[in-house]
Order: structure tokens, then C-alpha cells, then sequence
């Protein structure tokens, strides 16, 4: 009797601490010779060590919470025909395995790995190569995706797709990716109160990162280089954007930062560097836009007519082709501060900012955007005429569209 | 022809107009490229200047050439030569020892600044451009000269000219873009530029220099039109009839009139 | 030597020349005078082919002129303003027009004559005026073809380079060249003229020697009879003479 309430007692005691886990080796001579076998002998939260190999699979279900660690790089090959890891239960753990191959599908989105209505998932540290989708997680939450390197070889749009595509989640932590060549970097679509942190996206055909209908979250210190169009922010409210580098998003329908319908949005601090555009505002209202850099950019604000109530303070406009454009006689956007490389006032106070005030917006830029064919007068001696005209007489360009306390020396 | 050509080039070249031209050229390309650092943002700010004064000055300097050397072309005259070699050879000496002045001018800095062999693409395409400008425009303006015995008239007449074609055509350009804002421009737009030496030089600068992707979608048709073979051809052969058509014209006023 | 037949020359509604027939005497010094305007410099330039007729036939040791270009390397002709290219030198101005003539030449004894020797390096912008039109004189007479057309070969000139110039004149016609020149000074015509044609009002008024023309006149040398033409040629009605008449056939 006591023997067995110590028994007892002791299994009590075994149960309560959360892992009573096994370790199965997977290998060319261990008794599991495939993950798929392996995953099926496993218990929950069973440690699966995964050693070096090739191991041609596809379409391998996780359905129990398992780590798996992969030890001297493993290739998991899907042989591009199906998914590669599917999970399906919660606090899954996948790290160190090369995964690759994954089988373009015009119907499904296949994943390298994709994970669906599942929480405290982990996925660090693997390698992506060529995975149609790198990885994608719909109705997930409190995951991480971290340190993961995604290599694709997208060539059209439609047959490429994302690295990360977060759908349906939330409090996602993506942090210290490399992405290159999917079609979107990162994708996020109704993904809430999730952080985008330090990671690099470039070259991707489509968007660096891409949110839709994603609400309070934040996007720190990554960098967007080279992408076909920049990044995207449409559809959302509350998304903080800093410490962020755009750079040499370059081509005709390419900018750095496109902003469609968002609210109430931070974008503090980052560097906009040679992009055809480096902020597109179209219906974004009520932003702090501030101490941010656009140099070398074609134009460094496209903000129409439907954008209102946004602030623009102490930014630096450095060698851009234009600093401001819009498409409206009106302006309810407030512009203050900002340092401005074009601007040619004098500052007799000497108080730091210049005694007349600057309007950053040329009567070209206003022609423009009437009849887009009217560019091939760009750097045309007359449109240098009608430009210093206007400032001298505005009559054409917005007459609030003005920085009234135009810095003498950019910020640092 | 070659003995006008060539005694006009050795008369030119020495010439203070010679010496202040290459000078210019030498200093602002040379201070352009070495202040701005970025060689792309050095061979935009060389174009505007390239497009303007290349034009300019050709005009300028064919029109005075002529009507200070309108006495010793009598001479000239009563020698047992063509008329038109006469005036080919001069025409050709002309514009030749501006353009070499400008490609002096502006070849000197491109090496000693180290741009030569990382920039050749664009330096080619801007010593093509000033070039050709210069001759088209020396052209015209001999053409004007040469109908015009009045110095003043003719003077005015060829800086209007240059005005026009710098300037007001660009307005006039401008203005048909707004006006008929609502309707296809591109084949208009192309033809316009066509129209015009110096539209055409700015715009093949432009596609070279990359900031055609700021020109989004007319960008792109020009792009395309010029990337062809067809295209190039006919920006050419555009820029060569502007050349030819003032030539033949002031050649053949040259063969009927009294000196 | 040099003939026109009907020629006719107008700028605009002037008429400059109004059918002239004439016929230059080879190996002679003709002189065209005539008030300003008359036509004399437009003679001269339609021989050239630097003005070309409306109508009419020009021939140079019998071959038509007008159109041509190959008669012009039998005529050195001496133009009347002496400007020439700023930046060369003399050297390089000779060696231009010897350039462009393909013709023997001897310079080095007419520029010791003129004592321009020395300036043969210097740029012709910084020689004088007179100096300059030593230089062209120079340059029309170092070769040696059959006709010479003088047009003002004396203006600029100092007395010293006058009489050289006129040597070389007297010289030239030694050796049987046709010698045709237009100036205001009279001295030169008494001195060097066989022949005068006087033009008036785009017509050649009279043609003859030198005696001849002072026996149609109440002067009693050339330069008062020469005046006495001038001053009278608008009210009085032509003087008829011989060779008048044959010019108006």
C-alpha cells in the first residue's frame, strides 16, 4: 500500500513537471530513418535530433507539440512536390534543418513550413531554401519566427510566393530575418499587436513587407533594400514604423514606403535613400512623420489629396529630384521644422531656423501631376523658369503647403 | 574644302573664344565632378549645362565667325575653288575646333578625376551630345548669317532661334500637355521631342542616366521606343537631318548669292 | 582678254549694271572710274564670280565665266579691305592661299620690297591697317598669272609702299599681263592707265586713253577732266564719241 501511494506519488511528481520527454534519433542507421516515422513513434513533447542527411520528404504532419532539432544542418527535401512540415498542434518547436523545395501550386499556398490554429509555435535558426511559401502561419498566436534565412528563386509574381505570410494571428514575434527573392518579404493579413524586428528583406519582386488589415503593430529597425516596390502599409491603424531603412527601391512603379488607408501610424526615424518614392500616402491620416531622412530620392513625399491631418517635423529632405508633390490645390497636412537642402533663405537671428519660410513644392511637380506626360520637361531650362516664378508669385501650388521654421543644418 | 577646313581649325583653335570655351568646360566639369562626389548626380548637372550652352555658344560663335570673316571670304572667293568647298570647309573648322575645345574641356577632369574609365558609358553619351549640339546649331546659325547682310539682324534672328528651340518651345510644349491633358499624349510627346535638338538630347540623357525611372509611365514608353533599334535610328537620323537640312540650305544660298 | 556681253546685274530694284558690253585690251592697265555707286566694284566682282549677273556672258581668255570656277587661277585680284584671319600669321596666311591656289609662287623678294620680312611670324591681328594691306598686296602679286584685278590697292598705303606698289604694277604689265584696277586716286591713273572705262549710272559712259578722255572735256589734265564728268555727269547729256557708240550696239 505505501509501496504504491509512493508510486503514485511519484508519477504525480513525473506528470507535473511538463516534459517527461524521450530523445529519438533520426538518421540513416538509427532505428528512424525518416522524420515521418519518427514523428509518428513519438510521444508529446518528445525531442526529436535530427542528424545530418538528406531526407526526401514531403508533406509531413506534425500533430503532437514536438521539438525538432536539426544537428549539423540536415536537408529536408520536399522534392518540389508538396509542403515539407505541416503543424497542426500547439507549442511546436522547429530548429536547425535546411528545408527545401517545396512544390509551386497555383491553387494551394504550400509552405516550407506552415502551421494553422496553433499557439506557442517556435520556428528558429533553419534554413529556407526555394520554398514557394517559407513560412505561413493562419491562425496562429504567441509564435515566434527568429533568425531564419529564406532564399527563394521567385521569377514572376504569380508563380512565387511569400517568405513569411502571417494570416488571421497574432502577437507574432518575427525578428532577425534574412528574406530574399519571394514575392513579398513579409506578408501580414489581419495579424494584430504582432513586432517585425531587424530583419532584412531585398530583392523580393512584389513588397519588402506587406500588411493588410493589421492593427497596433510595429515594425523597428529592419532594412528594405532593392525590392520591386518597397513596402506596403494599407488597411491599418496604429502601426509604428522606426529605425527602418529603405533603400534603392528604384524603378518606375517602385517606392520606398507606400501608405494606403492607415490611421493614427508613427513613422519616426528612419532613412528613405534613393527610392523613385520614398513615402506614398494615399488616404493616410493622422501620422507623426519625424525625424526621418529622405535623400537621393525622385520624390521624397507623393502625399495626395486625400491624406489629412498628418505632421511633418524636423525630417531631413537632402538631394531629392522633389521633396513634396500632391495632386491638390489644398493641403491639410502641417509641415514644420524640416530641414530642406533645396531651400535658399538666410537666417539673420541666427536662432537656427530660417527667417523665410520654404515651400517645398514646385510648380513642376504640381504639372505633373495634371498631365503625367509633361516629366519629359524634366530639367528643362524653361521648367527651371516656371519653378523660380512660382516661388516668387505662388499661384498653382497649395499656399499652406509651407514650412514656416525651415531648419538651417540638417539633424544628425 | 580640307585647306578652309583646316586653316579655319588652326585660326579657331587659337582663338581667345577657343581658349575661354575649353576653360569653362575644364573648370565646371572639373569642379562638378569633384565636388558632388556621386558621379551619376555630376553627369546630370553637366547635362543641363551641356544643353544649354553647347547650343548657345555654337550659335553665337558661327554667326560672329561669319560676319567678321565676311572680307576675307572674298578672297577666298576669288580663288580657283567651289564655292561649297569653301563654306563646307569653314563650317566644318568651325564647329570642329569648338568641339574640341568642349571635349577638352571636359574629357581632362573626366581622367584626372578618375571617372574616365567608371563613367565612360555617360561621358560618351555627353560628348556625343554637346557635339552633335554643336554642330546643328553652328549650322543653323551660319544658315541665318549667311541670309541676313545685316550683322544685327542676323545676330538677333540666330540667339532667337536659339531661345526658341532652349526655351520657348519647352513652354509651348508644356502648355499643348496641359491643354490636352485628357487625351493619349505619347505619340505626340515623342514626336515633340523629335521636333527639337535640344528636347531630344535632354531626353536620351535622361534614359542613360537612370532617372528614367522617375518618369513612370511616359519613362517607360520612351524607354522602350529608344531601346529599339528603330528608335535610336530615328533619334539619329533626327539629330543628322538637323544638321544637314541647315548645311544643304546655307550651301545652296551660298551658291546664288553676290559677295 | 576679260569681255562682258549684256551684262545686267540688280540688287533688289537697283540696277547695278544695265547691259555693259566690254572688252578689256590685253597686256594693258585699265582703269574703271566713275562716281561712287556707278558699278565699278560690281564689275569687278561679277569677273570674279563673286556677284553673278542676271544676265548676260562673261569670258576670260575666252571661256565663260559665270558658274565656273577653274578661269579664277588665271586672275590674282588684290580685294579692297585687307582682313584676314586674327590668329594667323602672315607665314600661315601666304601658305593658305598658296594652299588653296596649288600655284609657284615667289613671295620672299615682294616681302623684302614692303619690309615685311620681319612680321612674317607675327598673328595678323596685331598688325596695323597699312601693314595688312601690305600683306595682301603681297599675296595677290606673288604669283604670276595673266590677269590682275586691283580693287583700291592703295588705300592704307605710306608714299614709300605707293611707289613700290606702282613698280610692281609697270613690272607686271612688262610681262604682257592684262592689268585691271579701280581707285579714287588720280595720280595712279595718270601714272599707270593706258585705258579708262567710266561707268555711269550702271552704263559704260565712255571708253578710251587717257588723251582721249581729256579732249572730250574743257580740262586740261585728266584728274580736272575726270572731275569735270563727275561733277557734270548728271545734267549734261553724254558725250558722244566713238567708242561710245560701238559700246552701245
Amino acid at each position: 500500500m505505501r509501496i504504491l501511494a509512493t508510486f503514485v506519488a511519484v508519477l504525480c511528481f513525473l506528470n507535473s513537471k511538463a516534459v517527461p520527454s524521450d530523445t529519438i534519433r533520426v538518421c540513416g542507421n538509427c532505428d528512424q530513418k525518416s522524420i515521418t516515422a519518427a514523428i509518428a513513434a513519438a510521444q508529446p513533447h518528445d525531442f526529436l535530433a535530427i542528424e545530418s542527411g538528406e531526407y526526401k520528404e514531403g508533406n509531413i504532419l506534425i500533430d503532437k507539440p514536438l521539438t525538432l532539432l536539426g544537428i549539423d544542418w540536415p536537408v529536408v527535401d520536399g522534392n518540389l512536390e508538396n509542403e515539407i512540415l505541416t503543424i497542426t498542434a500547439d507549442s511546436v518547436s522547429i530548429s536547425g534543418l535546411q528545408i527545401q523545395n517545396v512544390g509551386v501550386s497555383y491553387t494551394k499556398d504550400q509552405a516550407g513550413i506552415s502551421a494553422q490554429k496553433v499557439s506557442n509555435i517556435s520556428i528558429e535558426n533553419n534554413r529556407l531554401f526555394n520554398t514557394f511559401f517559407g513560412v505561413y502561419l493562419k491562425n496562429c498566436s504567441q509564435s515566434r519566427v527568429v533568425n531564419n534565412d529564406f532564399v527563394g528563386n521567385a521569377e514572376k509574381e504569380i508563380s512565387s510566393g511569400n517568405a513569411i505570410q502571417l494570416w488571421y494571428s497574432k502577437e507574432i514575434l518575427v525578428e532577425n530575418n534574412q528574406v530574399r527573392n519571394h514575392r513579398d518579404g513579409i506578408y501580414l493579413e489581419f495579424v494584430d499587436d504582432s513586432e517585425i524586428i531587424n530583419n532584412v528583406s531585398e530583392g523580393n519582386l512584389r513588397y519588402g513587407l506587406h500588411f493588410m488589415f493589421s492593427d497596433h503593430n510595429n515594425y523597428h529597425r529592419n532594412t528594405f533594400k532593392n525590392n520591386g516596390a518597397g513596402v506596403a502599409v494599407m488597411f491599418s491603424k496604429f502601426i509604428e514604423m522606426v529605425d527602418n531603412s529603405f533603400e534603392d527601391n528604384w524603378g518606375t512603379a517602385a517606392y520606398g514606403l507606400l501608405l494606403k488607408e492607415i490611421y493614427d501610424g508613427k513613422i519616426e526615424g528612419n532613412l528613405f535613400n534613393q527610392n523613385t518614392i520614398a513615402i506614398y500616402g494615399e488616404s493616410a491620416n493622422r501620422l507623426q512623420i519625424q525625424n526621418n531622412t529622405f535623400s537621393n530620392n525622385g520624390w521624397a513625399l507623393k502625399i495626395l489629396g486625400s491624406c489629412m491631418d498628418n505632421n511633418f517635423t524636423r525630417n531631413n529632405f537632402i538631394g531629392n529630384t522633389f521633396d513634396i508633390t500632391t495632386n491638390s490645390p489644398r493641403n491639410y497636412n502641417t509641415y514644420d521644422g524640416n530641414y530642406w537642402s533645396q531651400y535658399s533663405g538666410y537666417d539673420l537671428d541666427r536662432d537656427g531656423f530660417g527667417d523665410v519660410p520654404h515651400r517645398p513644392m514646385k510648380l513642376f511637380s504640381y504639372l505633373v501631376s495634371r498631365s503625367e506626360s509633361s516629366i519629359v520637361l524634366m530639367r528643362s531650362f524653361f521648367v527651371d523658369i516656371i519653378n523660380f516664378a512660382e516661388k516668387v508669385t505662388p499661384m498653382f501650388t497649395p499656399k499652406t503647403l509651407i514650412d514656416s521654421s525651415p531648419l538651417m543644418k540638417p539633424l544628425l | 574644302m580640307n585647306r578652309t577646313l583646316k586653316y579655319t581649325f588652326y585660326d579657331l583653335i587659337r582663338s581667345w573664344w577657343c581658349y575661354a570655351y575649353f576653360g569653362f568646360y575644364f573648370l565646371t566639369a572639373g569642379a562638378i565632378l569633384y565636388l558632388s562626389g556621386d558621379a551619376n548626380r555630376a553627369v546630370a548637372s553637366l547635362m543641363n549645362i551641356i544643353i544649354i550652352l553647347s547650343p548657345l555658344v555654337g550659335t553665337l560663335f558661327a554667326t560672329m565667325y561669319y560676319y567678321n570673316s565676311r572680307e576675307f571670304m572674298e578672297l577666298l572667293l576669288a580663288q580657283p575653288v567651289r564655292r561649297r568647298s569653301i563654306f563646307l570647309g569653314q563650317y566644318l573648322g568651325l564647329a570642329g575646333s569648338l568641339s574640341l575645345s568642349f571635349l577638352l574641356g571636359l574629357i581632362i577632369p573626366f581622367i584626372v578625376l578618375g571617372f574616365f574609365g567608371s563613367e565612360f558609358g555617360n561621358f560618351l553619351m555627353l560628348s556625343i551630345t554637346g557635339v552633335l549640339l554643336t554642330f546643328i546649331f553652328s549650322a543653323i546659325a551660319y544658315w541665318i548669317a549667311i541670309r541676313h547682310e545685316n550683322r544685327i539682324v542676323g545676330f538677333g534672328i540666330a540667339i532667337f532661334t536659339w531661345l526658341f528651340l532652349a526655351v520657348i518651345y519647352d513652354g509651348i510644349f508644356l502648355l499643348i500637355l496641359i491643354l490636352f491633358e485628357d487625351y493619349p499624349l505619347d505619340k505626340l510627346t515623342l514626336g515633340l521631342t523629335m521636333l527639337n535638338p535640344i528636347d531630344l538630347s535632354r531626353i536620351l540623357l535622361m534614359l542613360k542616366l537612370d532617372i528614367s525611372a522617375l518618369m513612370g509611365y511616359t519613362g517607360a514608353v520612351f524607354q522602350k521606343f529608344f531601346g529599339t533599334n528603330a528608335g535610336i535610328t530615328i533619334a539619329f537620323g533626327a539629330s543628322a537631318l538637323w544638321i544637314l537640312i541647315p548645311v544643304m540650305s546655307f550651301l545652296r544660298k551660298a551658291a546664288r548669292k553676290d559677295f | 582678254m576679260i569681255e562682258l556681253k549684256k551684262v545686267t546685274k540688280s540688287f533688289g530694284k537697283q540696277v547695278v549694271l544695265d547691259e555693259i558690253n566690254l572688252n578689256i585690251t590685253p597686256g594693258s592697265i585699265s582703269a574703271i572710274l566713275g562716281p561712287n555707286g556707278s558699278g565699278k566694284t560690281t564689275i569687278i566682282k561679277s569677273i570674279l564670280g563673286l556677284v553673278i549677273p542676271n544676265s548676260g556672258e562673261i569670258y576670260v581668255d575666252n571661256q565663260p565665266t559665270i558658274h565656273q570656277w577653274q578661269y579664277r587661277s588665271k586672275i590674282d585680284y588684290l580685294p579692297q579691305i585687307a582682313r584676314f584671319p586674327e590668329n594667323l600669321t602672315v607665314k600661315e596666311l601666304l601658305a593658305l592661299v598658296k594652299d588653296m591656289r596649288s600655284q609657284e609662287s615667289s613671295e620672299d623678294d615682294l616681302l623684302k620690297r614692303f619690309g615685311l620680312v620681319e612680321s612674317v611670324d607675327k598673328k595678323l591681328r596685331n598688325l596695323s591697317g597699312g601693314t595688312r594691306q601690305k600683306v595682301n598686296i603681297v599675296i595677290t602679286f606673288m604669283f604670276d598669272n595673266p590677269v590682275l584685278i586691283l580693287d583700291e590697292p592703295s588705300s592704307g598705303l605710306d608714299p614709300v609702299s605707293l611707289l613700290t606698289l606702282k613698280d610692281l604694277v609697270l613690272e607686271e604689265k612688262a610681262k604682257g599681263k592684262t592689268i585691271l584696277l579701280t581707285t579714287h586716286i588720280m595720280s595712279l591713273v595718270e601714272n599707270l592707265a593706258d585705258e579708262v572705262v567710266f561707268l555711269l549710272e550702271g552704263k559704260v559712259y565712255f571708253q578710251g586713253t587717257k588723251d582721249e578722255i581729256i579732249s572730250l572735256t574743257p580740262a586740261s589734265d585728266l584728274e580736272r577732266s575726270i572731275a569735270h564728268l563727275l561733277s557734270n555727269s548728271h545734267q549734261e547729256q553724254p558725250v558722244s564719241a566713238n567708242q561710245m557708240e560701238e559700246s552701245y550696239e
